[in-house]
């Protein structure tokens, strides 16, 4: 009798967990679908059709009827292309920007951190930068580096160097001055993640190595750089990748020139899609980019437990 | 007390440091109420002598390429995207954080994986799609490309985990729903970090410069950005009217931060620590 009546409660029991179960299914999935939606038409299926492009042979002028089935041809194609090979060059160079722009703001966040009055207004204003907009930023510094007239070369000419670089629109000049605009705006980021990581490490590290008599550079060489190595792993991965994607910089400053001394992979994208009009060629410039992006993020997933101190 | 005074000459260095960093927002802001000729002058005059503030902003506001009508823009695209990103990514992070099915895990990976897609690899299958469904040159279109933002999901699921299994169960022995739930308790609770992602989406929709540039085409729909861009073309060698038009592209967002400075200084420093 006993038994019966358990064995009837559980029966009660399971329906109910089931009809809980369906619920939260329903619910689950009503919760999540718009966000599922959306990025399925914007991300997911571009991406895909993206790759499949790039296997073919089409302008935007002409109608879809038109477009041939090329294979490899687009990406043949581009290793003959010089402009894409000065891309790939130039975006490998820019890769320079992050260790210099961690460099300086480790250095900012250490002295932050510890040995001023004013944090916060130290904080907002090397944040400032960042939360420009990059147009605006960028024809400032356009005017900067005018020539003649402007004040950089005005300053240099007085204190007596005759010939100053012109800048952006001196060949050899030209990809530096991106840069250095470039990391200006990524300091703000990078030292603001700096300082909360310096926030995390224990105290008690300082202050026993103080104990033993350790100077500033030894606290900074064993206690400061090593245990901020996640820290800098992240910044090194974030900023490498952002490297990929400046494009308003290019865009407003130099277009690619002078001598396609500052083209970069998502500038020569951009100019063969939207003023070119060949989108099977973009597609495979797409296709190498997203390559690149896409070993930069699995390096990060396997070098974070393999290179980084915790 | 010798400590005190390392630290007060720290700090003034640092000061001198971060003024010579500034500088170029400095020299834009003097540059902006000068008339032309005194503009490339040196030494640098950093107050003007002669002032043309008001004619310089006149002309930029109410000139041939009025920047009331794009910042209006600017306005309605931000704002827009903000709040719909807002809606999208909290459902979305609640229901991967706090409703447990088991397609749960799968979609999420799903969406992460996304990350990875530079933004730049998906644009020309963006744009002919645009152009078929006839959201190409829309504000709405524009809107719809900034709302689904995988960084925004993961910002705040993050902060839903932080709300105990068990709070949730009791709300729902007591009767309620996971929508109610989802309004009355959990949404409150991560309230500061909804707040720090609407300043960042913010922030960040109002200085995008290539989505606009690509998907836009009329004058009459352009963002500050793009009028930027154009005023700076047309007004070419006029330097003073074009700081004056840099300055009025960045001052709301400075005003944006600086009020939710901690907001966002916060929201940069958490996200950066945790990955």
């Amino acid at each position: 009798m006993a038994s019966a009546d358990t064995k009837r409660l559980t029966a009660v029991d399971r329906k109910k967990k089931n009809k809980i179960e369906k619920n939260e299914n329903l619910a689950g999935l009503l919760f999540v679908s718009p966000m599922l939606l959306g990025v399925s038409v914007i991300v997911l299926f571009p991406i895909v059709a993206t790759f499949i492009l790039a296997f073919a042979d089409w302008k935007f002028v002409v109608s879809i009827d038109q477009l041939k089935w090329v294979g490899f041809a687009n990406f043949s194609a581009l290793l003959q292309d010089e402009k894409f090979i000065m891309s790939i060059i130039n975006n490998a160079l820019f890769i320079f920007t992050v260790p210099v722009t961690m460099i300086f703001s480790l250095i900012l966040a250490v002295i932050i951190d510890k040995n001023v009055y004013l944090k916060s207004y130290f904080k907002v204003a090397f944040f400032m930068p960042y939360i420009s907009s990059v147009v605006a930023i960028a024809v400032v510094w356009q005017v900067l580096f005018h020539p003649s007239a402007g004040p950089i070369n005005q300053v240099l000419m007085s204190f007596g160097i005759d010939n100053p670089p012109t800048w952006i629109s001196d060949p050899e000049f030209a990809l530096l001055s991106v840069a250095i605009i470039h990391i200006w705006i990524s300091i703000g980021f990078n030292l603001i993640v700096y300082i909360a990581g310096l926030q995390s490490i224990p105290k008690e590290l300082y202050e026993a190595a103080e104990m033993d008599g350790a100077n500033a550079w030894y606290k900074f060489r064993n206690i400061t750089f090593p245990l901020i190595s996640p820290t800098s792993f992240f910044l090194l991965i974030t900023g490498v990748i952002a490297t990929f994607k400046v494009f308003d910089l290019i865009a407003v400053l130099t277009q690619g020139g002078p001598l396609n001394r500052t083209t970069m992979l998502v500038w020569h994208l951009y100019e063969m899609a939207f003023l070119n009009l060949e989108i099977g060629y973009a597609s495979a410039i797409a296709v190498v980019l997203f390559l690149f992006v896409f070993t930069i993020t699995i390096l990060q997933w396997f070098g974070q437990k393999k290179w980084v101190n915790y | 007390m010798k400590l005190n005074f390392r630290k007060l000459a720290s700090t003034v260095i640092l000061l001198f440091c971060s003024i010579a960093f500034l500088l170029p927002f400095i020299w834009m802001l003097s540059t902006s109420f000068k008339i032309e000729a005194d503009v490339f002058k040196y030494p640098i005059e950093w107050i003007p002598s002669r002032w043309n503030a008001l004619e310089n902003y006149k002309q930029v506001w109410f000139g041939d390429q009025p920047f009331y009508l794009y910042y209006w823009n600017s306005i309605k695209v931000a704002v827009l995207t903000t709040i719909l990103s807002v809606v999208v990514s909290s459902l979305a992070a609640y229901g991967f954080s706090k409703v447990r099915f088991p397609a749960g895990r799968w979609l999420f990976l799903i969406v992460l994986a996304t990350y990875m897609v530079p933004p730049q690899a998906s644009l020309v299958p963006q744009f002919i799609l645009y152009r078929q469904i006839g959201l190409f040159d829309s504000h709405f279109g524009l809107i719809l490309l900034g709302s689904f933002s995988v960084l925004g999901t993961f910002m705040l699921r993050q902060f839903f985990m932080g709300i105990h299994h068990d709070f949730i169960d009791a709300a729902k022995i007591d009767g309620a729903g996971h929508w109610r739930i989802f309004w009355r308790i959990a949404l409150p609770i991560v309230k500061p970090a909804v707040a720090t992602y609407a300043i960042l989406r913010f922030i960040w929709t109002w200085n995008d410069y290539q989505n606009p540039l690509i998907f836009l085409r009329t004058d009459a729909l352009y963002t500050i950005q793009l009028a930027m861009q154009k005023f700076t073309t047309i007004n070419g060698e006029f330097y003073s009217l074009i700081m004056a038009a840099a300055v009025s592209a960045i001052l709301p967002l400075l005003i944006v931060f600086i009020l939710g400075q901690k907001h966002v200084i916060d929201g940069i420093a958490l996200g950066g620590v945790k990955g």
